[in-house]
Parts: C-alpha cells; sequence; structure tokens
C-alpha cells in the first residue's frame, strides 16, 4: 500500500486492522463517528466483528468479554463517552484484560461541545476509574503517528496484559494527512500466548478465570502489589518522548498532541527572534517522561505548558521538574486553541525582554 | 424392603449440611430427620435417616434434588 | 446397586457460601447438570454476577468471566462473538438483571444475542442485606421499604419474562419456580431447553427463576418455599413465554 491520504478516525481503524483486530465495540459519539462508520463497512471485509452497542458502558462491558476471551479488540468513544467507561476501564484494569480504548477529546465538562480539546488528561493517567490502577497512554500529534501508535498499542496491551488509551483529539480525528501503513515504526516484542482467555475449557485441565474480585484483604493487597510491579516494567521501559533545540533553550515549551504542532512552529518563530526555546513532547502521557526534564532543569529557565484545557499536564510538568524552576501554563477549554501570537507573547515576557 | 422390590439408601455428605430441612419437606416417605445428637464442622445438625428407617427408602432422590448443597447421593 | 443421583461433575468441589435452603444451590446445580447432560462442558464460558452469586465462578465446572454489576449480557456479547461455538452463559439475579442491568438485557435480547441467561428472581437484593429490588411485590416489606413497597412512590415489580418476549430476538423465554420437586424437574427442563436454543442457533433464552431469600424475608427455607408458591406464583406466572425450539423435551 502506497502513502494514503486519510482522516485521522480512519486512519485510527485501518491501523487497528491492520494490528489483527477483529472485533470492534462501540457507540457513536461526535467527533470519532468515523471510526464506528470505517468499522462497520471494514471489519465484515476481514472476517471481523462490529458491534454497534447500545451505550458507552456496554461496549466496554463487551470489550471486556471480548479481551477476556483472548481477542485482539477495541473501542473508541469521546470525552463524555470515556466518562461512562471508567467502571469497566477499572474492571478491565483488574482482571488484566489487554484491550486498546480511544479518546477523541472533545470541550467539556459535561455535554461540553464537540471540538478537540484536551481536557481528559486526568481522566486517564490519574485514574478515572475507582482503585489503583493505571493505564498506559499514548498521545499521538499526526495522523501518521496515530496509525504508528494504535499499532504498537496492542503489543503493548498484550504484553502488559493492560488497556491502552490512545489520546486523541477532535481536530486530529478529523484532518487528513498522508499515512504510510507499509512502514509503521514499532518495537518488536515478546509477547506470550494468552493461556489465561476464557476460550471454553477444552482439554485444558485447569479452568480460565477472568476477575476482579479478591474478597480476602491480605490477597487483595498482595494482588496490588503484583499489579504496580507491571506497572513499574511499564515504567521503565514504555517512556515516550520528543525532545527539539533544548541543549540550548532558556524556555522550553512543553505540549502534547495537535497543539504541540502549534508550539513547534511557535518555537520556531521565537527562535528566529532570537529567543532560544525548545520543545519538550510528551508521547506516553502515562507513564510521563520524566527524563527530558532531568536532562533540561539546570540549563533552562523556565518551562511553559501549553494545553487545551485549563491546566492539566502542567501538574505532571511541575513534579518533574520538582519546582526547581518555573513552570508557567497558557492554555484555553472549550475547543479554542491556544493562539500562537498569545504563546509568543508568553515567552517574550518570561524572557524578559533578553534575548 | 427386606425381602421386597428396591432396596434403595441415600448418604448424606453430613459436613455440607446447612440443617435447612428442606429434604425432611421433601421426602415421601417422611424418613429424613436432622440429627440432634451432632453437630456438624459449620454448626448445624445434619440431616440424617436412621438405619432402622433406612429400608423404607424408595430411591426417588426426591430428597437429593431438593437439596441446595448436594449433600445427598442416592443409590438403588 | 447403581446411583441413582450423585453430586454432577458441572460443579467443582468447593462448597457453596449460600445460605442454608437458599435456591441458589438448587439452581446452580440444575444448570451444571444440564451442561454435564449436554456435554457442554468443555465448551461453556459463563458470565457470574454481582449480587450472592458473585462466586459463581468458584463454582461452575468451567471457564468463566465476573462482569460488573447488571453487565453480564453485554459481556456474553462480547464473549459469543469472539467464541460463536462456544456455550455463553450468565447468571444473574433481579438486582443485575432488571435494576442496573436493564439496558443490557434488554438489547442482547434484542440482538438476539445467542446466549442462555439464567434469571434468579427473589423479590429483592439479597447480598447487600435485602433492600428493594424491581421484582419486590406491592407490600413487601425490605429494608428500603420498611412501611412495604407502596406504588405511589415505588411503582409497580416489572415482570421481566413477560417484556423480553415481547422482542423478537428472543427464541425461548420461560418462567419457572423451585418450591417443590415437582418445579424443581420442570425447571430443569426449562433451563435445558434455554441452552438448547443456543445450540440450536435460535437466538436469545432465558430461564427466570422464582427463588426464595429465606434470610432477608424472615422465614425458615421450608416458608419461604411456601412463599414463592403463595405470593411470587400468582404476580409472576408460570409458564412458557416464548419458544421457537425445534422440538421441546
Amino acid at each position: 500500500m502506497a502513502k494514503v491520504l486519510m482522516k485521522g478516525n480512519e486512519a485510527l481503524a485501518e491501523a487497528a486492522i491492520q494490528a489483527g483486530c477483529r472485533h470492534y465495540f462501540g457507540y457513536p459519539i461526535t467527533p470519532q463517528n468515523e471510526v464506528t462508520a470505517y468499522m462497520a463497512k471494514r471489519m465484515p471485509e476481514v472476517g471481523g466483528v462490529f458491534l454497534q452497542a447500545e451505550s458507552e458502558v456496554s461496549a466496554i462491558n463487551m470489550v471486556y468479554g471480548a479481551g477476556g476471551a483472548g481477542a485482539r479488540v477495541m473501542t473508541s468513544t469521546s470525552s463524555p463517552g470515556l466518562s461512562l467507561m471508567q467502571e469497566g476501564i477499572s474492571y478491565l484494569a483488574g482482571a488484566q484484560v489487554p484491550c486498546v480504548i480511544v479518546n477523541i477529546m472533545r470541550g467539556g465538562p459535561g455535554l461540553g461541545n464537540i471540538q478537540g480539546a484536551q481536557g481528559d488528561y486526568f481522566q486517564s493517567t490519574k485514574g478515572g476509574g475507582h482503585g489503583d490502577y493505571k493505564l498506559i497512554v499514548l498521545a499521538p500529534s499526526t495522523i501518521q503517528e496515530m496509525a504508528d501508535l494504535v499499532q504498537e498499542a496492542f503489543d503493548i496491551a498484550d504484553e502488559y496484559r493492560n488497556p491502552v488509551v490512545i489520546l486523541g483529539d477532535g481536530m486530529l480525528g478529523q484532518m487528513m494527512e498522508p499515512v504510510d501503513f507499509d512502514n509503521i515504526q514499532k518495537k518488536t516484542r515478546n509477547i506470550p500466548e494468552k493461556t489465561w482467555a476464557t476460550t471454553g475449557r477444552g482439554n485444558r485441565e485447569h479452568r480460565n478465570i477472568i476477575n476482579s474480585l479478591y474478597i480476602d484483604p491480605p490477597v487483595l493487597e498482595k494482588y496490588n502489589y503484583e499489579l504496580f510491579e507491571k506497572y513499574a516494567k511499564a515504567e521503565k521501559n514504555e517512556v515516550r518522548y520528543e525532545m527539539i533545540n533544548c541543549e540550548d533553550a532558556d524556555i522550553i515549551l512543553v505540549a502534547y498532541g495537535t497543539i504541540a504542532r502549534v508550539a513547534k512552529n511557535v518555537m520556531n518563530i521565537a527562535r528566529r527572534e532570537g529567543y532560544k526555546v525548545g520543545l519538550i513532547r510528551p508521547i506516553s502521557l502515562w507513564p510521563f517522561p520524566k527524563e527530558p526534564f532531568e536532562k533540561t532543569v539546570n540549563t533552562a529557565k523556565a518551562y511553559l505548558t501549553v494545553e487545551m484545557s485549563m491546566g492539566q499536564m502542567v501538574e505532571d510538568v511541575k513534579l518533574a521538574v520538582q519546582f526547581k524552576k518555573p513552570v508557567y501554563f497558557y492554555g484555553r477549554p472549550g475547543g479554542m486553541i491556544p493562539e500562537p501570537s498569545v504563546m509568543l507573547e508568553q515567552i517574550r515576557k518570561i524572557a524578559g525582554g533578553v534575548k | 424392603m427386606r425381602g421386597g422390590i428396591y432396596v434403595a439408601k441415600v448418604i448424606f455428605n453430613e459436613d455440607l449440611c446447612k440443617g435447612c430441612e428442606l429434604c425432611v419437606n421433601a421426602c415421601p416417605k417422611k424418613i429424613i430427620e436432622m440429627d440432634l445428637s451432632k453437630i456438624n464442622v459449620k454448626g448445624y445438625h445434619p440431616a440424617t435417616v436412621k438405619p432402622e428407617n433406612m429400608d423404607k427408602c424408595i430411591g426417588c432422590a426426591f430428597c437429593a434434588m431438593m437439596c441446595p448443597d448436594t449433600v445427598i447421593t442416592v443409590i438403588k | 446397586m447403581a446411583v441413582v443421583f450423585q453430586k454432577t461433575k458441572g460443579l467443582t468441589d468447593t462448597p457453596f457460601h449460600y445460605c442454608p435452603g437458599c435456591t441458589h444451590g438448587i439452581i446452580h446445580r440444575l444448570v451444571a447438570e444440564v451442561m454435564e447432560e449436554l456435554d457442554i462442558l468443555d465448551k461453556a464460558i459463563g458470565v457470574a454476577p454481582v449480587g450472592c452469586a458473585v462466586f459463581a465462578y468458584e463454582y461452575f465446572n468451567c471457564d468463566m468471566q465476573e462482569a460488573a454489576h447488571g453487565r453480564a449480557p453485554a459481556v456474553a456479547t462480547g464473549i459469543k462473538r469472539v467464541h460463536p461455538d462456544k456455550i455463553v452463559f450468565t447468571y444473574q439475579g433481579d438486582g443485575d438483571l432488571a435494576a442496573i442491568g436493564t439496558a443490557e438485557i434488554v438489547h442482547a435480547a434484542a440482538r438476539g444475542e445467542n446466549i442462555t441467561v439464567i434469571f434468579v428472581n427473589n423479590a429483592n437484593y439479597g447480598m447487600t442485606g435485602g433492600q428493594m429490588a424491581p421484582t419486590t411485590l406491592i407490600g413487601q416489606e425490605t429494608t428500603t421499604t420498611p412501611y412495604g413497597r407502596k406504588p405511589e412512590i415505588n411503582g409497580y415489580p416489572i415482570r421481566v419474562s413477560e417484556m423480553l418476549a415481547t422482542l423478537d430476538g428472543t427464541a425461548y423465554i420461560e418462567r419457572v419456580a423451585v418450591y417443590d420437586v415437582k418445579h424443581v424437574m420442570q425447571a430443569k427442563k426449562a433451563i435445558k431447553n434455554a441452552f438448547l436454543a443456543q445450540i440450536q442457533k435460535k437466538g436469545f433464552a432465558m430461564v427466570e427463576v422464582l427463588s426464595s431469600c429465606p434470610t432477608n424475608w424472615g422465614m425458615t427455607p421450608i416458608e419461604a418455599l411456601n412463599w414463592i408458591k403463595d405470593y411470587m406464583e400468582p404476580y409472576y406466572p408460570l409458564g412458557v413465554y416464548k419458544n421457537t425450539l425445534e422440538e421441546v423435551k
């Protein structure tokens, strides 16, 4: 397949199919309806299953059943739908069922609007569902990266027996860019066979049970520690980020997803004006990349976090910087896009006019 | 029934019994009773059939069908 | 001497945690016996509910998944769509199926999802201490209707079997009870039919079993069985509400 010009929502669906996903359960919600439409058409072509559920609550539970039965399974939704899925996500994490969940974020809270936003960072990185668990959260910023990360997400999910969230936004979902499906960038992993799946006992001498109930407190305690051993491994191996122009930077922009593209342009404009600006673009939001901050905190003067929200990732930036340098924030909620001119103004202000 | 047509008996796995008495109620020959002389590991008087009553058992298995805890095995 | 009755291979060796006289024990056994007799234990995948039967995954001798409260039909849908050749069943109580899980059961039935649902109706929420359920009778006292269920506050009980039978996707719906041996035998037949409906790929099958809850009803186990007959059966008539099977045994 040569490079194809594709809409983000459709590219992520095609990427899933190419990763071997043959089961998709979803529910219509703007701005990701192209995913359900694409899957409805494409799944039967590859002998897979597309089922429109009666709600996101139902969809995530179908994902639980299918994932527990050993399939590569995906769902997609937007912010309000992900709120509905939180119970199911806690169960998926608790029962260690692999799956891929795509959130094409929109303005919130509540019904909000249908424009792209980044207001769900906390929801996926700090819980959302009840109990102690972590989701591996990946944030693409181009359509190609969306396709790459969706493909790898299935491998990551299977390797860790954990849900993986792809955090996109309405713009990424709707825009069109060229995608090369033949040269997907991903790590080769050693994925064990799913001997734990409920496939019907057959000749197996033990029954398989998918469960998150451990009624005896010492047993549940031990189980939580086992889950966190798994997360510790992910923290070591699944960190992803991009650093541009940071070696000599005074001011470092921090942004993810679509807004990172704007930040990149702003960085270039600022450099032309004589300001030493760099960019850290987290790609894994959990595990959050601490490394780029450790590397720059001694040389940078300040960080400016830009988000399409009231400020969520900025808290993790502050934690990573450990209050050694100031961390500023500029953001806009409600689906509004932070303006390059305002970002430049902020940079000039932080620099105090000194170039 | 001595010298009669059937020989049937019921065997109680006493430690599973919870003393609910559904078997007592179900038995058409009314030969099941709770053994007040014993307390099982759960703290209940288990169901039993006195040896002298066992020959009245017709092996209908009504008791076993009503038992919620699979206490009873019936042989005939 | 031959064995006339012994514990089925469909049950594990784990003793049931249910209250003395609780009909969950009988119903579990019937489901397990049917699965053994139909020789589907090695193909079966069950979905356990939240409720007294939350530990059902310990008792049925097959692969099991534990679902969130009410979500079992959706979980079962996911499993069945991945393994259409396996036998997928859910086992749910009246809070699980008729309250929080109403959307999931209605849509699984409407889709004609080829699964078997065992619906245990004992007119209250047992596990949490006896609160009102959608199937609690008018005038029935529960911990959340201490003055008896009043229609002007809490409306009327839901007859799930009749309701689901109106959906075209359903293949077999029967309501049974387990208050005496005759009814236990009929219940077993119904459960067998509900699994046959899946084997024959007819669509959605459900057996609603009128059951007792001696502990929360405040009765002895035998009194509780009589209460099913005297009070529940008049409101929830027994019988077959839908049948598209090729041959009824």
